[in-house]
Order: C-alpha cells, then structure tokens, then sequence
C-alpha cells in the first residue's frame, strides 16, 4: 500500500518522523484479532495501491456548511488557496502546514508508536493545517476546514493541529467529502490544545462516500476550567473509524462529546473514545445515537478513565441504537475504569428496533408508514442533535438526511 | 356510514370474530358491551387496520368504500379514528409536531392546502381546552408520563383535532374516575353531530350515563347477539352476562 507513495516533505519534527517511519517498518495493519480492532476490518485498505494525487474541484459551494466563516478549503490533501478565505479575523493565524517553517510545527503527542495508521499520517503526510487561536481573543465566526476527496485510489494523509490560547473562544467545523471519487481514504490526525478557560467547539460532519475510507484520530488535551465540546455526524462512508482521545489535564474543565451515525448499504461506521480524567472536580458527557439500516454495522466503544485522585468526578456516557433492518448490526461497549473513590460515573447502552405498537398508533392517526417510522428516528437521533448549538450545521445537517436517507426533520 | 358483514377475523389461527354485522347511520352512538375475551378489542383493531389479526370472511364498507382493502393510514385519513384502549407512549416525538404532520397528510390526502401554524395553533387552543388538557401537555412527547387520564384525554384532544367522519371508542373509559369520565364524555357528546357517528366499546355501562348511545349492542363469542336501546345496558349491568350465555346455550 506504501508503494506509490511519496514521503512527506512537510517539516515535521525529525524525532516523530524517524518514529513514524519505524512504526510502518515494524507493524503490520490491524486485525480483528486486535482488541481495539475486533469489530472493524481494515485489511482491504492493504490491498489498495493508493496514490497521492492532487486535484482540483470548481466549486465549494456545496460543501459549505456555514455562509459567514473563514474557510480554508483542501482537495486531496493539498491547500486550495483560490477556494479558500483570504481574511483573517483579529486573534486568530491559520496556515497550511506546507507553509510552515522548520520548528513551527511543534512536537505532538500522538501516539506514533504501534499506531500504523497515525504512523502512516506523518510519514507521508500531504498537508494539513495549524490553527493559532491567540489567548483571550473571541472568534465570533467558526472556522471552517473543508476537505474533499477526488479520484481513483487517492489517498489523503491530513492533519490539522489547534491551538486554542487561555480564555479564547472560537468554534470550528470540519466537512468531509467525496467527489467523483472511487476507493478514496482519507486518514486524518488532529491535534488540539484547549488552554486555561478556553472554550473550543468541534464540529464534525462526515459525508464522503460509500466506498471510501476514513480513518481519524484526534488527540486532544485540555488545561484546567476549559470546555471542550465535539459534535460528530457520520452520515457517509464506507469504512469509518474515529478515534477521540481526551485528556483532561486541569481541573474544573467540561467534556462534551456528541456523535450521531446514520448508516445504511454496507457501511460501517466505528467510533471509540477515550476520557481520560487523570485530575479531580471536572464533569465528561458522552452521548452517541445511531440508526442502523440494511446490512450496515456499527461500532461504539467508549472508555472513561478517572485516574487515582481525581475526586469529585461527574462522567456520564451513554450509547444508543436502533437496527431497522434484520441484517443492521451493532457492537456497542461501554467502559468505566474507575480509580478514584469519590466520583459519579454513569454509562449505559441501548440497542433496540423503532417500537411497532408506536409506529402503528401513528399510522391510525394518518401518518404514512414512512413519515412515522422518519418521526421515530428523528425523535430517537434528536437528543444529539438537539446538543448542535451552531444553526448551519444543524441545516446543513438536516439537507444532508434529506438527500441521503429523504428524511425531512423538523 | 359504516357497514360490517359476516366479518370473520383471527389472530395466531385462533378464530376470535365469527360472523360479526353492524351497521351505524351517520349521527348515531353505538355502544358494543360483553364480557372479557368476546372480541370488542379485536373488532377495534380489525377495523383500524391492525396487522396482527387475519379478516378470513366477510366485509366491512365505509362509506361506499372496501374498508379491509385499506392501509392503517388511509382510513385514518377516510375518516376512522381509533381512540386506544392502551394509549402508547412515544418518547421524543412531541404531540403537537406529529398531529400537525397528521393533520397534513390527511389534508394532502383529500387534496386540500396545508395548515397554517397560526390556524394550528388555534385549533390547539380550542380543542386542549374541550378536554381540559393542559396546554403543556399538548406539547409534550405523545403519552410520555401522562396518568392513566391524561392518555385517555389526549385521545379525545387527538380525534377533536382530526375531526372524524366514525370515531371507535375502545374502553376508554377504563381505570377513569369520575371527573375524568366526565370530561372525556363531554368531549365525545360535544363533538358529535348529525355527519359524524361513534361506536362506544365499553365494560362498564357507567360511560353509558354519560354519552348516552342510541343503540347498544352485546357482542359475545365473536357475534352480536342482541342489541337495544339504550335500557339493554342498565339491564346488562344489574344481570351480568350470565343470561345471554343462558339464552344462546338455549338456542
């Protein structure tokens, strides 16, 4: 899968790039026989001979989620200067990361080391982003990062890196597409910091297409009295693997982390997290809901760590499903691994089919068949929906159901 | 307005209705009493369309229409309305929201315009207020912690909102007390009219002081048996069942 491939030329840190290179001598791809693996095959990813290519598309209009944002725009990987905004708001630097001089990219803390699929992202990275939020600086409109996959066999290595400096406040949306594109993989890392008292929103839409592959990992650290808030939407793809890592590093911080995924053809769609609480007084929320159609299947593992010491911890995790079909699966594990003594912990899991007798008293009230069993499910993915505070990505949300599965939420 | 023939139905191969007719005029009140396990829920659910149960004989014409030839939807939107004996409860699908896209979808069905949110809102108002249900209630998820009455009220809120042409009853008066009988039977008698009728399926023949039927009916072992005026049920109630079950051993 390497062969065809050009090093990246990106000015990484030298140490993670030995690493990195390492990692891909060392390891092979994962197996089901992987415990973080077990539920997702990745072993046709091998069997492609992917090709960085760069390409171009005309417009991006319809992959714009907000109207009124400072967009930067990446086909394939590669920057697309003439796509994306040429402004910057006050307090806020963003540039490709080709564009970045020796030292600026700073040495991170992903996991290199018998992560292949991050080890892959760095050796051979073909661009990515850094975004500088300056401390105390309000970024009223969202950033957004728009990437699109094109062609045949493309294989996009991206990565964006976020700093959000103590008591800024800024949200940032990330779509991800498809366009003409056949067996396209995108692997993405991202790297965020959110300092002392920042406020960071991550939006996430994942819409590229179904025979493509996504593959993410984001590893994300947060200072003490910050909130970090990522709303995840999966609506396309393939193969799709998410990895959210959180550490919570500082007290009196809030963690909310929302995913909603909506499979159907033979999608699958898998999401493990990580809260890692390792001080004491901060509160996690967890809320992930899919619906499951035809021969889709679904993966949710969530693990909450509270580290010895950190007291007065509120976590809650919670992970629902509804199967409509007999052939729609889902492996869902909750996990807790609790090492302090005086905290509220909570997780639960729900797997389930919409409720017959409901969708039958719906009909007896004139509902067709199709608009209650839609009522249903948007009843049922709602309560992660309702979590959006950001209204175009809401809408923007909203068409895509509309265009992909023809529900109309209201 | 409705017209059932020899209807026969079974549920898992077990014959429950057995040649079953009745047939209600517009303007009319049709109480069905009998005993536990004679077929009244069946002869609901059969009408509104359920699934589960097999119609094997016979025929049901609605208005100069083949009722059994009919989804669940569409004779809601012809103009059925089946007021449940065990009202469901549907988390997260709020009341309002879905009786409006009912409300829709029926008047799309008989080519009419959509309503307006104003007019809606409207309608709300009035009819929440007929069964005095409270108006945050209405808005609420569809039967989501309501009391036993509060579910039964919205049943009646639901077929006030969806005016229609033959409303079933089925023991909705069950697990009410007094007051709340009362205002579901103020519900049902207000909105009565000379082109709308109701067939009333009840245990008790106390729902029967208050919406006061012009005919009743005892429906036992998959048959009407004997039908009335009004006085057959204060009878019913003072013997019990026993006489009937008498009567047709006799026969």
């Amino acid at each position: 899968m390497l062969e065809g491939l050009t090093p990246t030329s990106i000015l990484l840190n030298e140490k993670e790039l030995s690493s990195a290179k390492n990692t891909l001598k060392t390891n092979q791809l994962p197996t089901t026989r992987m415990e973080a693996w077990k539920y997702t095959r990745v072993a046709k990813l091998g069997k492609t001979n992917y090709r960085s290519s760069e390409a171009s598309i005309d417009s991006v209009e319809n992959y714009t989620i907000a109207k009124d944002a400072t967009t930067v725009v990446f086909v394939n990987g590669h920057f697309s200067e003439e796509l994306s905004s040429n402004e910057m708001p006050e307090g806020l630097s963003i540039s490709p990361l080709s564009a970045c001089m020796e030292g600026e990219i700073d040495s991170t803390n992903l996991v290199l080391e018998g992560e292949i699929f991050n080890a892959l992202n760095t050796a051979f990275l073909t661009d990515g982003i850094l975004v500088d939020i300056d401390a105390k600086a309000v970024i009223e409109k969202p950033i957004q990062i728009i990437h699109v996959l094109k062609g045949e066999a493309t294989l996009s290595n991206f990565k964006t890196i976020i700093h959000a400096g103590d008591f800024s406040k800024a949200s940032v949306i990330q779509g991800f597409f498809a366009e003409d594109a056949e067996k396209a993989f995108a692997n993405v890392t991202s790297e965020i910091s959110v300092g002392t008292n920042a406020f960071l929103t991550l939006d996430k839409i994942q819409y590229e297409a179904e025979n493509s592959s996504h593959i993410c990992t984001e590893q994300v650290s947060q200072e003490k009295d910050s909130t970090f808030t990522i709303n995840t939407i999966t609506l396309n793809g393939g193969l799709v693997r998410n990895n959210l890592n959180i550490e919570v590093n500082g007290e009196n911080c809030e963690t909310n982390l929302n995913g909603a995924y909506l499979l159907k053809g033979k999608q699958h769609v898998d999401n493990h997290s990580v809260v890692d609480h390792k001080v004491a007084n901060c509160n996690s929320n967890e809320l992930y809901k899919g619906v499951i159609d035809d021969n889709a299947t679904a993966v949710f593992n969530g693990k909450v760590f509270v580290r010895k010491d950190a007291q007065k911890i509120n976590a809650f995790q919670s992970n629902g499903n509804v199967l409509l079909t007999d052939n729609a699966s889902v492996n869902s594990k909750p996990e807790l691994e609790i090492y302090a003594d005086d905290v509220k912990c909570s997780h639960g899991s729900t797997t389930g089919q919409l409720d017959e007798e409901a969708i039958f008293y719906l009909r007896a009230r004139g509902l067709s068949e199709k608009s209650a069993r839609q009522l249903m499910v948007s009843a049922f993915v709602g309560d992660v929906l309702e979590k959006i505070e950001n209204e175009d990505v809401l809408n923007y949300t909203h068409r895509l159901l509309k265009e992909r599965f023809g529900w109309e939420f209201e | 307005m409705i017209k059932i023939k020899n209807l026969h139905a079974s549920i898992d191969g077990k014959e429950i209705l057995k040649g079953l007719n009745l047939t209600v005029n517009a303007g009319e009140v049709h109480a069905i009493m009998g005993p536990n396990g004679a077929g009244k829920s069946t002869l609901a659910s059969v009408l509104a369309g359920r699934e589960d149960y097999e119609v094997t004989e016979g025929s049901v014409d609605f208005d100069g229409e083949d009722l059994l030839e009919m989804e669940t939807e569409e004779r809601a939107r012809e103009g059925l309305f089946l007021a449940f004996q065990y009202p469901v409860e549907i988390p997260g699908v709020s009341n309002i929201n879905f009786l409006r896209t009912a409300i829709n979808e029926i008047r799309e069905h008989k080519g009419e315009d959509s309503i307006s949110a104003k007019d809606f809102m409207a309608l709300v108002r009035e009819k929440s207020a007929l069964v005095e249900l409270d108006a945050k209630l209405a808005s609420r998820s569809v039967n989501e912690g309501f009391s036993g009455g509060e579910k039964k009220r919205n049943e009646i809120f639901q077929m006030a909102m969806l005016d229609p042409k033959l409303s079933i009853l089925d023991e909705t008066d069950s697990g009410l007390d007094i007051d709340a009988l009362r205002i579901v039977a103020n519900g049902v008698n207000t909105l009565k009219s000379d082109k709308n009728a109701s067939i009333v399926i009840t245990h008790y023949q106390r729902l029967l002081d208050y919406i006061v039927p012009d005919f009743v009916h005892v429906l036992y072992d998959g048959k009407i048996v004997k039908s009335g005026p009004k006085e057959l049920a204060l009878e019913l109630e003072e013997k019990g069942y026993d006489w009937i079950k008498e009567e047709m051993a006799a026969q």
